[in-house]
């Protein structure tokens, strides 16, 4: 595709270096999100964002409606949680997370109706302290897979002069920020003019992916036809290249900045949104209902029908799957997330949490499994890594334990795209080391 | 649900190139097989009974060194078969039979498995072997025989010296007694089974090229070393750089041996230093040196540089500071 001259379209700034041409797997792309009925049951973590865990508000037996607050915590980095359907609460205990993590959990059973809370109202928002208190209460967190609460994003102490809405959507098999841009074009380009003017943040840039043609045609209609924004939001089209996507990689693509180890995008001027975070935001000024359902890609070789699903948060993993048909082949792996980054899962029972974005179920025919070999110095592993990272010599230092050497390395850097792993012939589990590599340092600085 | 305790865990990311070590090395091996041919028809069945015997001592070498070390057998990677294509690529064809095993031995044995088998070693296992052969035996390996002599009846063919030492004496456009320059590219002239013929390695470097084995980063820094270096040598002689490129085993060293995962650095930059002084070294031993041929030495000495080089051109990560001043300013 050519380069295209119409004002308000750009192209990257700064190319991002390496990453690898995944298979895009993009099959579910024409399905529109269906909403799956409510549950008989949502189990819903207190955990299901970045910081600290919240507290039940609720005890076993009372009755919630949807929307209502059953979860919140005093500390600073935290998301209220909401219930997703209305009910009884039936039990308060520990749920396991699908990173095999435990966190507390709230069990409502359905009555079936759905009922909405009564307090939800639009909220009143004039000022921009209105406007992050009222996207807390909202319960918003990252939607696109990292879960960090957004008005602490949207807080930031500094300046903030570009504001990114990513729409790259680089892993394969999701597709659910693709149809948010089809389906709901509207409410995130009103969610965009709504950060831009509490905010003041001058410039906004719009990312897609060239393999999504139709997300941009939609997005550069709307951007084109608004004169009143003056020129202040572009719609960028990014090669199809994964990890183009993250946010370090969107800052670049962007601006030509990069983010340097241990920095927040804020301090270097920039906020990276996802679509459907910025779609939320404009839904929820305009009807006041938190975070109580979530949109995700249901694929996979193993599942019957695959789809885009709207589901109550909290619904258990076994549920959206027999929505979805059910299996029709025996699933060798379960994954919670895209290929990519996504967790493996051994547990059904797992409840959807807010920053899951897919649910993905291989059958033998694509749940790759390889037998590991020898490194042979090929060097893939370091042409792929966007970060400039050498894997192998971080794996040997790791096998070294020598902590120094791999803080020369910049493990730290590291964002666990999988970009090495996936272009290693000898399939190391590479990220697998990095992990390992940054504990062992992170225990090194505790120890000091 | 009953699934739990059957399905796979692992850790992420769960998708991965289909390539894996074998296939890549069997790609390198498809690339050789042009040049195998040329060697067969410029030097006749010998040449096939060399490369045969190089190729099976190299993977029972392999296989006995592991069974010894009791490791993991790794004989399936195919790499121990390339190692043997390119020692017998090394050899003149009418080496004494013998010495092949022993080159073999030298290639994977010591170079190879005494340093722990593929990736591993520290310079690149066919030269180490056709080096100490050189060393050990200069006369055998340095007996040359001309291309297209051999008749079913008569397999060993006319032997003479190898045209490399000529060139050195090429004075002015005059190229006396030498392979016209066709018969140079297509490899009819005295050399080595696999290095004659510059169109079949080319062919089988454009192959790894375009199949993404290799980058084409160390063969054209390599040769653009040489052919400039000769250039001044040569004084302007465009001829002589031309010889001094098809000649010796500049071209199959460039594509497949200096290219070599294990004994070359994975740094851009590194691969950019390291093929700077593999033609450097070839070029000055060429001039400068008693030996006509320096593509060996040069790609062995560059390969224990490595880790080095390396060191010294890895990359910043991101977003750290271009100069460590900086980073001690903040």
């Amino acid at each position: 595709m050519g380069k295209i001259h119409i004002p308000g379209v750009i192209n990257a700034v700064k190319k991002v270096r390496g990453g690898v041409k995944v298979p895009h797997h993009k099959n579910t792309a024409e399905l529109e999100v269906v909403r799956m009925p409510e549950p008989k049951q949502v189990v819903l973590p207190m955990q299901q964002h970045i910081g600290a865990p919240c507290t039940p508000t609720v005890k076993v037996g009372d009755k919630v409606a949807v929307g209502q607050v059953i979860g919140d915590s005093d500390k600073p980095v935290s998301a209220p949680i909401h219930a997703s359907v209305s009910g009884t609460v039936t039990a308060i205990g520990n749920v396991k997370l699908p990173g095999g993590a435990m966190a507390q959990g709230v069990t409502i059973e359905s009555d079936g109706e759905m009922r909405l809370y009564e307090g939800i109202k639009a909220p009143h928002v004039e000022t921009k302290e209105d406007f992050i208190k009222a996207i807390r209460e909202s319960g918003l967190v990252g939607l696109g897979g990292a879960g960090f609460p957004t008005h602490i994003k949207l807080n930031a102490p500094s300046k903030i002069d570009t504001l990114i809405i990513n729409a790259a959507e680089c892993e394969p098999y999701i597709t659910v920020d693709y149809r948010e841009c089809i389906e709901n074009s509207w409410d995130i380009y009103s969610g965009i003019r709504t950060i831009m003017e509490f905010l003041e943040i001058p410039h906004v840039v719009i990312a897609v992916e060239d393999n999504k043609p139709e997300a941009f045609k939609i997005l550069e209609q709307i951007v084109d036809g608004d004169s009143s924004a003056g020129g202040a939001i572009k719609i960028m089209q990014l090669e199809s290249r994964y990890p183009q996507g993250a946010e370090k990689m969107m800052i670049q693509s962007a601006t030509g900045r990069q983010l340097p180890p241990g920095k927040l995008p804020s301090d270097i001027g920039c906020m990276v949104m996802n679509v459907a975070s910025t779609a939320f935001i404009s839904r929820y000024l305009k009807t006041g209902k938190p975070l109580v359902s979530r949109s995700l890609t249901v694929d996979g070789l193993a599942i019957k029908e695959p789809k885009n699903v709207r589901v109550p948060i909290g619904t258990s993993i076994s549920d959206i799957i027999e929505f979805c048909g059910g299996f029709k082949d025996e699933p060798v792996k379960i994954i919670a997330g895209g290929p990519m980054m996504g967790t493996a899962i051994t547990d059904l029972d797992h409840p959807l949490s807010k920053s899951n974005n897919a649910l993905l179920a291989f059958s033998k025919d694509d749940a790759k499994v390889f037998k590991e070999t020898d490194c042979i110095r090929c060097g893939r592993c370091a042409s792929a890594c966007p970060l400039s990272l050498v894997p192998t010599r971080i794996v040997r230092n790791t096998k070294a334990k020598d902590v120094d050497a791999l803080i020369k390395d910049g493990v730290m850097v590291c964002m666990e795209c999988g970009s090495c792993a996936y272009s290693c012939p000898a399939k190391k589990p590479l990220v697998q080391h990095m992990r390992l590599a940054k504990s062992l340092v992170r225990e090194a600085g505790a120890k000091k | 649900m009953t699934l739990n305790n059957k399905l796979v865990v692992s850790a992420s990311p769960h998708d991965r190139t289909h390539k894996t070590v074998r296939s890549l090395m069997l790609d390198v091996i498809i690339a050789l097989i042009p040049a195998l041919v040329a060697s067969v028809f410029f030097f006749g069945p010998r040449a096939l009974l060399i490369e045969c015997l190089s190729v099976g001592f190299c993977v029972i070498f392999e296989y006995i060194s592991r069974i010894f070390m009791k490791r993991e057998q790794t004989i399936g990677d195919l790499s121990a078969v390339i190692t043997g294509l390119l020692l017998a690529f090394n050899l003149p064809v009418s080496i004494p039979l013998w010495m092949v095993p022993i080159g073999s031995a030298v290639a994977i044995v010591v170079a190879k498995q005494f340093f722990g088998g593929i990736g591993q070693n520290f310079v690149n296992p066919a030269l180490a072997g056709r080096i100490v052969l050189l060393t050990s035996f200069p006369v055998a390996m340095s007996t040359w025989t001309v291309p297209r002599t051999w008749t079913m009846q008569q397999l060993d063919g006319i032997t003479k010296a190898s045209p490399l030492a000529d060139i050195h004496n090429m004075t002015s456009s005059e190229t006396g007694g030498l392979p016209t320059l066709v018969e140079m590219i297509i490899g009819q002239r005295e050399g080595c089974l696999g290095e004659t013929c510059a169109i079949a390695i080319l062919i089988g470097g454009l192959y790894l090229i375009i199949r993404k084995v290799i980058s084409p980063t160390i063969p054209l820094v390599y040769l653009g070393t040489v052919a400039l270096f000769m250039l001044v040598a040569g004084k302007g002689n465009l001829l002589f750089v031309a010889y001094e490129l098809l000649g010796g085993g500049l071209m199959l060293g460039a594509f497949f041996m200096a290219t070599d995962y294990t004994t070359s650095p994975i740094t851009f930059k590194g691969k950019i230093i390291f093929a700077i002084g593999c033609g450097l070294i070839t070029s000055i031993i060429r001039i400068f040196g008693n030996l006509p041929e320096g593509v060996s030495y040069s790609i062995i000495l560059m390969n224990i540089l490595v880790p080095l080089i390396e060191n010294i051109t890895l990359p910043k990560p991101f977003g750290t500071p271009k100069k460590e001043k900086e980073a001690k300013a903040k």
